[in-house]
C-alpha cells in the first residue's frame, strides 16, 4: 500500500492537508473541474508548453496541470531542506576534488576509472579553479517519498535542471485563481526564486569582473524545448537572453554585440550542453557555441554556470557513491537516503539483476527521462527477456533499483479526488552561500497506478506548498 | 642542441571572412627536455600573448578578429634548446591523473584487430611491451601519404595497412590504452635525420607512461624514442584533441590550407646574433 500524503489509512486527514481538504469539500468536484478548465486556458494563453529537462517529446504539447496542491508541513520541509543542502554541498565538493587531486578516488571510496573514463568527465577542466569552487550552481534533486518519514533521492541534476518555471507559474496561477487560499498566509512564498538566482550568479563573478557583474542567460534558441523557461527566467531576473551568435571572445573576456558597440559579460547562466558551448574546446562540428568561450573561462574572464564537466556528479554510475561523498567531504551521515541500486557492471550486481529483473526497475546509466527503462512488474515476459539481452551485451551501461511504493498525492479525477504517484524536484542554489526556496516542482503520474511521472510519458505538474507552521 | 624553428600555417578563403577565432597550441612548454627562447606566435603579423597552460600543461592561446580578411597567416617561430634524455619526457608544470590517458576517443576506439595487436605485444615488462608495439606499428602500417585523412581512425589505418604519422600514433595510443597503459598523442617538430628542412610539416608521435620512468616519447614512424631532434608542442587524447591550430570562421570556407615547417640546427651566426642583442 502506498503512503497517501493527504489521508491516513483510518480516514483521518493529515494536519498539513486540512486547508486543502476544506477547500476541496467547499468547491466540490464539479466546481474544481470548472476551475481546472479555466487554469488550462490561462496556461495555453501564456504558452507554457515546454518539456522538462532531457525528456524530449513534443515541445508544443501542454503539460497537464493538476489543480490540487501537494503539501509539506514545516517539519517535513526542514528535514528535506537539510538533506538537500547537504547533498548539494557534497556534490560540489566532489566536483572540485575530481578536477584536482582526486582524494576520494585515492582513498579508494570510488573506483578511479568510473570517474576518469566517464564520458561526463571533462579532462579540459583539470586543475582549474572556478570562482567560489562552485561547479553546479543550481542543483535539482529528484526526491521520492515512500512513507511518512521516508524520503529518498532518485537522482541528482547538476548541469542545467529545468522545471523551476513550473514551480513559479503553478503558484502564480493558483494565487491568481484562488486568492482566498493564500490570504491567511499559511503557505511560504516561492516568488523570490529569480532574485535569489540572480544573487547567486552575481556571487560567482570571475576575477576579471569589476563592479556590478553583468549576467546573461545563454539559450540554444527558440527551437529548444525549454526555450520558454529560458526567456521566462531571463525576464524575471531582468537580464538579457542571448544566443551564441550574440557573443564573442576577445582579450580573454566575453562581449555581447550590441548596436552601441561591444558590451562586457561577466557571468553566463548557460542552458546549452557542454558539447555545444565552444567549438574550439569541445565538439568541433558544433554550429552552436561561442569560439574561445572556454579559453576566456579558464583565463578568469567569465564564469560559466554550471561549469563544464559538472555532469560527472549526476551520472547514474556515480549516484550510488553520493552517500559516501557526504561522509568523506562533510563528515556527516546522509540525511536523505539513496535508493538501493545494483550496478550491472559488477558481477554480483549483474547476477542479482538478471535473476530478479521482473521485480526491478532497470535503467540505462546514461539515459534520462524515463526512456529506455524497464519497469519489471509492469513488463511482459518477452520485454523482460529482451531487456536482459541488452544488459548482457553491455552490463556497465545499466543499473537497477527495487520498484518503489511511491507515495500518492490527491489528484482531481473525473468524479472524485483520486490518488496518484508523485515525485519532487527542489532547486538548491549554490554561490558564496546556499539558498533554497521552500518548494519545488511536483510531478505526478496521471494514469492510475503508473509510477512514471515524466511529462513525456503522461505525467503532469502541480503546485507544491510548504506550510509556514 | 639548439634548434631554430619557423612554422607557418596559412588559410586562404574564397571571400573575406567576417570573423576568425583560433585556438593555438603553438607555444612549446619549458621541460627538462627543451628550453624555448625568443619564441613568438603571430597571426597576420599581430603578436598573440594570451598563452597559458591548459589542463595537460601545454600552452594554449586564443586569437580573434572581426574583420574581413581573405588570408590568415599564423607564424610560430623561435629557438629551442633540446636535450637527449633517452626518451624520457619530464618537467611538466601541470600533470593530469594518469587514468585520464586511458580514455579512448572516436579516433582511437579499438576494434577486434587492434585488440589482437594488443594481445600480440602484451608483456609484463612495460618498456619491452611498448618497444614491441612501436616496432609492430611501423611494420603493420607503411608510411604513405594521401592514403588516409585527418578523420581516419586507428582501426581504419590498421585495416588499410598504410598511413602517415598521425595514423601510426593513433594506433600506438589505442593499443597501449587497450593494455591499460596511459598513452597520449603528441604533436611537435622533428629535425629529420637527413638534414635541415627535410620535413615540411608538423610531426606526430606518442607518449606512454612507464612506472619509475614517467612519460616516454615513442616515434613509431621512425622506430625511435624521442631525442634532442624533437621539439614538443602539445599533447591530447587524439589528433583532434591535440591539434596545434583549431579554427572557427564565419562567412566563408577555406579553399586552401598550407603548413610550412622550417627546422634546423641554430648555427653559430644565429648564436652570435642573439648574443649581440644581449
Amino acid at each position: 500500500m502506498s503512503f497517501f500524503e493527504m489521508q491516513a489509512p483510518d480516514g483521518a486527514i493529515r494536519a498539513c492537508y486540512a486547508e486543502v481538504k476544506r477547500w476541496i469539500d467547499e468547491t466540490g468536484i464539479e466546481g474544481l473541474h470548472r476551475r481546472m478548465d479555466e487554469a488550462e486556458a490561462i496556461f495555453r494563453r501564456i504558452g507554457i508548453t515546454f518539456a522538462v529537462y532531457g525528456e524530449g517529446g513534443d515541445p508544443e504539447r501542454l503539460i497537464p496541470f493538476d489543480l490540487l496542491p501537494r503539501v509539506f508541513s514545516r517539519l517535513e520541509w526542514q528535514r528535506l531542506e537539510q538533506g538537500i543542502r547537504q547533498r548539494a554541498q557534497a556534490l560540489n565538493a566532489f566536483l572540485y576534488d575530481v578536477y584536482h587531486r582526486g582524494e576520494i578516488l585515492r582513498a579508494g571510496h570510488i573506483p578511479q576509472e568510473l570517474v576518469y573514463l566517464n564520458p561526463a568527465f571533462r579532462p579540459e577542466m583539470l586543475g582549474f579553479d572556478p570562482p567560489g569552487r562552485v561547479y553546479s550552481h543550481i542543483v535539482g534533486i529528484d526526491i521520492v517519498r515512500t512513507g511518512p518519514e521516508a524520503f529518498e533521492v532518485l537522482e541528482d541534476n547538476c548541469r542545467t535542471p529545468s522545471g523551476v518555471s513550473y514551480m513559479l507559474e503553478n503558484r502564480e496561477i493558483m494565487t491568481r485563481m484562488f486568492p482566498g487560499l493564500f490570504a491567511k498566509g499559511l503557505v511560504t512564498p516561492v516568488d523570490n526564486y529569480p532574485a535569489l538566482l540572480l544573487k547567486t550568479l552575481k556571487e560567482v563573478a570571475p576575477p576579471a569582473c569589476k563592479g556590478d557583474p553583468v549576467v546573461v542567460l545563454l539559450t540554444p534558441g527558440s527551437l529548444n524545448s525549454a526555450y520558454y523557461e529560458h526567456s521566462f527566467l531571463a525576464d524575471l531576473m531582468g537580464i538579457e537572453l542571448v544566443e551564441p551568435m550574440d557573443l564573442f571572445v576577445e582579450n580573454d573576456r566575453v562581449w555581447k554585440k550590441t548596436t552601441a558597440g561591444p558590451r562586457l559579460v561577466d557571468v553566463i547562466y548557460r542552458r546549452i550542453d557542454d558539447d555545444y558551448l565552444d567549438p574550439l574546446a569541445f565538439r568541433p562540428d558544433s554550429l552552436l557555441g561561442v569560439p574561445g568561450l572556454f579559453h576566456a573561462y579558464r583565463a578568469g574572464g567569465v564564469t560559466l554556470c554550471s561549469a563544464p564537466g559538472a555532469g560527472i556528479a549526476d551520472d547514474k554510475a556515480i549516484y550510488v557513491y553520493v552517500p559516501e561523498m557526504i561522509r568523506f567531504y562533510l563528515g556527516e551521515e546522509p540525511i536523505l537516503a539513496n535508493i538501493p541500486t545494483w550496478q550491472c557492471g559488477d558481477a554480483e550486481g549483474l547476477a542479482y539483476v538478471l535473476a530478479h529483473l521482473g521485480e526491478l526497475v532497470a535503467k540505462e546509466v546514461h539515459g534520462s527521462g524515463g526512456y529506455g527503462m524497464l519497469i519489471g512488474p509492469h513488463a511482459t515476459k518477452a520485454e523482460i527477456a529482451a531487456y536482459a539481452d541488452r544488459i548482457r551485451a553491455n552490463p556497465g551501461g545499466f543499473i537497477a533499483q527495487p520498484t518503489l511504493e511511491l507515495s500518492t498525492v490527491p489528484t482531481l479525477g473525473e468524479t472524485a479526488v483520486v490518488q496518484r504517484h508523485a515525485d519532487f524536484r527542489p532547486f538548491c542554489l549554490v554561490g558564496e552561500q546556499m539558498r533554497l526556496v521552500p518548494g519545488g516542482l511536483t510531478r505526478v503520474a496521471l494514469t492510475e497506478g503508473s509510477l512514471v511521472v515524466n511529462s513525456s510519458q503522461g505525467g503532469g505538474v502541480k503546485d507544491t506548498w510548504v506550510l509556514r507552521s | 642542441m639548439e634548434l631554430s624553428v619557423r612554422h607557418q600555417t596559412t588559410y586562404r578563403y574564397e571571400t573575406p571572412v567576417s570573423e576568425v577565432a583560433l585556438r593555438l597550441r603553438l607555444q612549446p612548454a619549458l621541460l627538462d627536455n627543451q628550453t624555448p627562447r625568443d619564441w613568438t606566435v603571430t597571426v597576420n603579423g599581430a603578436l598573440v600573448q594570451s598563452f597559458r597552460p591548459n589542463a595537460f600543461g601545454d600552452g594554449e592561446g586564443f586569437f580573434h578578429r572581426r574583420t574581413g580578411v581573405e588570408e590568415v597567416v599564423i607564424v610560430a617561430a623561435g629557438l629551442v634548446a633540446t636535450r637527449d634524455r633517452a626518451g624520457i619526457v619530464s618537467g611538466f608544470r601541470q600533470e593530469a591523473p594518469l587514468p585520464v590517458f586511458l580514455r579512448q576517443t572516436p579516433l582511437t576506439r579499438p576494434d577486434g584487430a587492434l585488440g589482437d595487436l594488443a594481445r600480440s605485444v602484451a608483456d609484463p615488462d612495460r618498456l619491452a611491451c611498448l618497444h614491441a608495439l612501436s616496432a609492430q606499428v611501423r611494420d603493420r602500417i607503411g608510411y604513405r601519404s594521401g592514403t588516409t585523412s585527418t578523420a581516419s581512425t586507428a582501426a581504419e589505418a590498421l585495416a588499410q595497412g598504410q598511413g602517415v604519422c598521425q595514423d601510426q600514433a593513433h594506433v600506438f595510443v589505442s593499443v597501449a590504452r587497450c593494455l591499460g597503459i596511459p598513452a597520449r598523442y603528441v604533436v611537435g617538430y622533428l629535425l629529420a635525420p637527413e638534414g635541415d628542412q627535410a620535413l615540411r610539416e608538423t610531426h606526430a608521435w606518442a607518449e606512454a607512461w612507464v612506472p619509475g620512468l614517467g612519460w616516454i616519447g615513442f616515434d613509431a614512424t621512425n622506430g625511435l624514442c624521442v631525442t634532442d631532434h624533437y621539439v614538443r608542442l602539445c599533447c591530447g587524447l587524439d589528433a583532434q584533441d591535440a591539434a596545434p591550430v583549431r579554427g572557427s570562421v564565419f562567412g566563408a570556407t577555406a579553399i586552401a590550407i598550407q603548413a610550412d615547417v622550417m627546422i634546423g640546427v641554430a648555427g653559430p651566426s644565429a648564436d652570435q646574433q642573439t648574443q649581440q642583442q644581449q
